[in-house]
């Protein structure tokens, strides 16, 4: 009974959430109350979700009661739990945020309801145990993103908005192009049993190799790797802060989850050349992201830019797929998940005091908002992976991974661009805090209890994940066997048979 | 057509056009057209068809009367708020598949039953038709109100 209900409440809450709020009309105070109280809800729900994995392993459930490989199964591992939480979490605080800040006209049109749907798509994507299952959740983020991106309609968003309908509509054609080759190849949509039946395969899998770059296309583009990310920093600028954090923070993340789950499992038979090529497009994607961060002064652009770095590290850590490097990519994707989306709030509480996304029009802030420059140089530090904040065990882990399988060039320029992230962040932390003071009449009478709540609480989390970091690690040794051995993913499929 | 008229040389068109034709033919096929979407609805499940081809069909019906006459008289054959129609299908569709916990059954499990009806014989009672009544009101009430905003813009 209760494995029946567990696994849905993730999917199913934030679905109901969002036709409650439609049922409730354009009123923005309760769309607020059904957002808090059902985000808190969902916290503790993936949180008892996380515990229960941890004392009784991973757990399935068969939509419809229909039989492992033909039905739809939703199949929580530790990988995905431990994601479900964080995403739980990074929600309740966003839409916490956004009371103050995101406007009542965007409020009347069903902001918060889109945040819930896109919730669910995110939720579905991370929980699913079957691959047409994943594509059609990502759909349902997506399609909620493409509203929640155009929301309000000024004038750079409409072109922006346009631009990332027309790539992740390429994308997703992609996408059910490959499922079409993989359901061809090997007969099944369900990703444990695709799993066993490439394992067991013994002759040539030339095809899948093929299948294997048309996916790598498809995520690389949802998730911002080197070739295919310049439609990123500029789609992400245009929306207003909230809903930055929000793509930053989740959708890049769920692109990561959708590569690691995918070449752990199904493309395991050519690794050397699956793995070198998501590895030599890691590292480019963490050179071309360092330009970007080094090259803006705007706020917004700088953390857009340290996305893909992040994105760069955590892949590193996937394309290696040992055991330090899949527990170091677990331990750098939640982070940057968690630091993200504080770090996204609190310039958010900058932009929205001062109307001023240039750093350089800035500055002296300290004097008046002493905890939120605090805050921003601990985030900022966080960011980087200074030790022991945390960042740093993430980095630690894949650095040590690449180094045991000599790729010293990845390491280096994993190492190298802690140094530039830490330098980008401190830039505008010296451009807004210190430096010459500026006009203190300039800066906006707002509102900004809550807004400073959510971002502090933010980023207090992401220290406190830091700092209980060992007491974690069998959580995420145990997330990480899921990648680097395949076989205990589906090893459900064997209880059944 | 008022722009193509307008050119051909009208110079006053009537706010509404009155097609005769058009009324006349669309009010009867207006019914073959609900009747043919009743069907498809119905044949789901086992045959081809079902909710979202249903709603489909008759979000078209509907949309062939904005064609004929103009969207006030339409709202007044059928007062129905559009969006009120979404949210009541993504209630039934939500519903359903959920109540079957109370079965002890996995979220989405169909329940069914036979009961005997005098005339009709034996019928199969099925809770695959709530939630595809659900996929039915949804789809018709989006394509609707995605077609009426549309149209509304221009005015």
């Amino acid at each position: 009974m209760l494995t029946n209900i567990l696994p849905l409440i993730p999917i199913m809450l934030p679905f109901f959430m969002a036709v409650i709020m439609l049922l409730v009309g354009k009123r923005p105070v309760k769309h607020r109350a059904i957002a808090a109280i059902g985000g808190l809800i969902l916290i503790i729900v993936s949180a008892y979700q996380v515990f229960f994995v941890y004392q009784n392993g991973m757990y399935v459930t068969y939509i419809g009661g229909w039989e492992p490989p033909f039905g739809i199964t939703v199949v929580i591992d530790m990988v995905a739990a431990i994601l479900v939480l964080t995403t739980s979490i990074i929600v309740f605080f966003i839409t916490v945020f956004s009371f103050q800040s995101i406007g009542e006209p965007r409020e009347k049109y069903y902001f918060y309801a889109m945040v819930m749907v896109m919730l669910t798509g995110i939720n579905g994507a991370f929980l699913t145990g079957d691959i047409f299952n994943m594509f059609v959740f990502f759909e349902v983020f997506l399609l909620s993103s493409y509203i929640l991106i155009t929301l309000g309609g000024e004038k750079l968003q409409l072109p922006e908005g346009f631009k990332y309908v027309l790539i992740n509509l390429v994308s997703s054609n992609f996408f059910v192009l490959g499922l079409a080759y993989l359901y061809s190849v090997t007969g099944t949509l369900n990703m444990a049993d695709m799993q066993m039946k490439i394992a067991s395969y013994e002759g040539d899998t030339t095809g899948l190799t093929i299948v294997a770059i048309v996916f790598l296309l498809v995520f690389a583009t949802k998730a911002g790797m080197f070739p295919l990310y310049s439609w990123l920093p500029n789609s992400y600028a245009a929306p207003p802060v909230p809903i930055l954090a929000l793509f930053g923070a989740l959708l890049t993340k769920v692109g990561i989850y959708a590569i690691a789950r995918t070449f752990s499992l199904f493309f395991v038979d050519n690794v050397e050349f699956t793995s070198t090529i998501i590895l030599v497009l890691a590292v480019l994607t963490i050179i071309s992201g360092c330009i970007g961060a080094l090259a803006y002064l705007d706020m917004k652009k700088v953390i857009i830019y340290n996305i893909i770095i992040a994105v760069g590290v955590i892949l590193v850590g996937f394309a290696i797929m040992d055991a330090a490097g899949s527990i170091g990519a677990m331990y750098y994707l939640i982070h940057d998940m968690l630091i993200k989306a504080a770090l996204f709030l609190l310039i958010g509480v900058i932009i929205f005091r001062t109307g001023e996304t240039n750093s350089e029009r800035l500055g002296g802030l300290i004097k008046v908002h002493p905890v939120l420059g605090w805050t921003f140089f601990i985030a900022g530090l966080s960011l980087a992976g200074v030790p022991p904040l945390s960042g740093f065990y993430g980095k630690l882990f894949i650095v040590e991974s690449a180094l045991d399988n000599q790729m010293f060039i990845a390491a280096i320029v994993v190492l190298l661009s802690s140094l530039v992230v830490l330098y980008s962040i401190m830039r505008v932390f010296m451009n807004v805090f210190w430096g010459e003071d500026m006009d203190f009449d300039r800066l906006k009478d707002v509102k900004m209890d809550k807004m400073m709540f959510s971002a502090i609480s933010l980023v207090v989390i992401a220290v406190v994940f830091g700092l209980s970091a060992d007491f974690l690690y069998p959580l995420f040794e145990m997330a990480a066997q899921s990648f680097y051995d395949p076989a205990s993913y589906s090893s459900y499929l064997l209880e059944v048979q | 057509m008022k722009s193509t008229l307008m050119r051909a040389g009208y110079k006053k068109v009537s706010r509404q056009m009155n097609d005769v034709f058009l009324q006349f033919a669309s009010k009867v096929i207006f019914f073959l057209i609900v009747m043919f979407a009743f069907n498809l609805f119905f044949a789901g499940h086992y045959t081809p068809g079902g909710g979202f081809v249903g709603g489909l069909l008759g979000a078209s019906a509907v949309v062939l009367l904005l064609i004929a006459f103009d969207r006030k008289t339409v709202h007044k054959m059928m007062p129905i708020d559009y969006r009120f129609m979404i949210t009541l299908g993504l209630v039934f569709a939500g519903v359903v598949p959920t109540l079957s916990f109370l079965f002890g059954t996995p979220f989405f499990q169909h329940q069914f039953t036979y009961v005997e009806v005098p005339i009709l014989q034996e019928l199969s009672l099925h809770t695959a038709v709530l939630f595809d009544i659900g996929v039915f009101l949804t789809v018709m009430g989006a394509c609707l109100l995605i077609i009426t905003l549309v149209a509304e813009e221009k005015a």
